[in-house]
């Protein structure tokens, strides 16, 4: 065992080192609409600064409960402005570290191309078995979805046909791999290059549920990472909102 | 006193549990019998297929069952064809699920137990012109007492205790889907400690309960034995 562990150092200890040297590594938590885009900006921060980007993807709420309980993330890529906020009261994050580095757009999706009409009727119509959506009580966009539902006065009909994904991420596996006819997804996981991937959608007027309004955060472990305090610079540039842009997002 | 959404998770595992455990018993008792008697040459790559949830994580389980089970998998088109529609986020689904989660916790003991017996019962059994059926329930089941014990309580336990192939297959549908464990998590996620250690106390009571029970009884068997 001794052995191993001394083959085990030898071999990774270089590797730290020269990592350290040349640029850091960041933990970052992230909300799961943002998937796609983070690998683009994480791409843009290798380029330009050499830093790297370790993401773990899960829904908001779950990755709350999991910094309060310790884990040792950098910087957080919500998809609220309240768990940020949270943080920042729970001195767990930096003060005065946050802004908003998107404003998402929740639509209604399906795999199919005939089954979504572009004024959303196919909800009233029900012409549908399963409807999924991410869980509300731990993802911002779950908890937009029940107000989209609240506001159409469509809660009790749908309920029956509503399935649960523990993030915006399991409920768009559950829509596209046809499991459920529909769901509530993050415009970011069906768009590519600005237009749509396949099958068809709603996009859901922004009147229907309060503003997703997407904050980071630097927290408390990554106050003294660099490859943290660049992930916050970078989002804040005018050439990277274009990117996250692309992806259906707003500012 | 537990509050009603978690007497419904649990009542409902209990359901998802008992019936899985049911139907192995119906399933993995001929199946365990064939891979003790079979000299076919299927018969490893069986016992391997047999035990293969248990080496696999539930996420790769989970995931094939997601594929396979919805409109475009064959499973799925399958049961569409049949009038069963589809079976992820079903209760259907999930025992379904759970019957392939759970086989090796059904079929190994009762294997072992079935190789026990050996030959000279049932040799025993044939001079006395009993048909193979007639043998089989008369002679290899009573003896297999035991493992049909222990197969039942494990595959019971193990299908309350499932977890991962829930979350990835069930939806997370009150009175459908939402068992004791994918509850559990929920609470965690949504930091409701208190709703989640009153529901993980259950579990963990339930389940040493359950294995304390079962070595209890193998103990004061094997006493038996010896005297």
């Amino acid at each position: 065992m001794n052995r191993f562990l001394r083959r085990l150092s030898a071999l990774t200890l270089p590797a730290c080192i020269c990592v350290s040297t040349q640029a850091d590594v960041a933990q970052v938590a992230v909300a799961a609409n943002f998937a796609e885009p983070i690998k683009a900006v994480a791409a843009e921060l290798q380029n330009t600064t050499g830093h790297t980007l370790a993401v773990t993807l899960g829904g908001t709420g779950k990755l709350y409960a999991q910094i309060r309980n310790g884990a040792p993330f950098d910087v957080l890529l919500a998809a609220d402005s309240d768990t940020p906020a949270r943080l920042e009261r729970d001195g767990l994050a930096q003060p005065g570290s946050r802004f908003t580095y998107a404003t998402g757009r929740l639509v209604l999706w399906s795999p199919d191309a005939q089954r979504v009409d572009a004024q959303g009727v196919v909800l009233q119509q029900g012409r549908f078995k399963r409807l999924a959506y991410a869980n509300p009580k731990t993802a911002p966009y779950g908890a937009a979805a029940t107000e989209v539902m609240d506001k159409l006065g469509l809660s009790a009909v749908l309920a029956p046909k509503l399935v649960q994904g523990e993030s915006i991420g399991q409920a768009y596996s559950f829509a596209t791999t046809g499991n459920a006819d529909i769901g509530f997804v993050a415009l970011s996981q069906v768009l590519e290059g600005g237009r749509l991937k396949s099958g068809s959608m709603w996009l859901i007027p922004q009147g229907l549920y309060s503003p997703i309004r997407q904050d980071a955060v630097l927290l408390r472990h990554g106050a003294g990472n660099a490859a943290a305090l660049a992930l916050m610079q970078l989002l804040k540039s005018p050439n990277i909102k274009d990117l996250i842009r692309s992806y259906g997002y707003e500012f | 006193m537990l509050p009603a959404s978690d007497l419904q998770a649990i009542l409902l595992t209990l359901e998802v549990a008992a019936l899985t455990t049911a139907i192995l018993l119906g399933v993995g008792t001929p199946l365990a019998w064939w891979l003790t008697r079979s000299r076919s040459l299927l018969r490893q790559p069986v016992n391997a297929l047999v035990a293969l949830p248990i080496v696999l994580p539930p996420s790769v389980l989970g995931f094939y069952l997601l594929v396979l089970m919805g409109p475009n998998g064959t499973l799925g088109q399958w049961t569409q064809a049949i009038g069963l529609g589809l079976m992820p986020f079903s209760f259907r689904g999930l025992v379904l699920a759970s019957c392939l989660y759970s086989l090796p916790f059904m079929v190994q003991p009762l294997q072992t137990a079935m190789q026990a017996v050996g030959e000279r019962p049932l040799e025993a059994a044939m001079s006395l012109r009993a048909s193979p059926l007639d043998s089989f329930f008369s002679v290899v089941v009573p003896l297999c007492r035991p493992g049909f014990i222990t197969g039942t309580v494990m595959c019971f336990a193990h299908t309350v205790g499932e977890f991962g192939v829930v979350l990835m297959v069930g939806g997370n549908i009150p009175g459908v889907t939402r068992l004791v464990s994918v509850q559990i998590y929920d609470h965690v996620e949504a930091l409701e400690y208190a709703d989640a250690h009153r529901l993980a106390a259950v579990m963990l009571g339930f389940s040493f309960a359950v294995l304390l029970a079962l070595y209890a009884y193998n103990a004061r068997r094997r006493a038996g034995d010896v005297r």
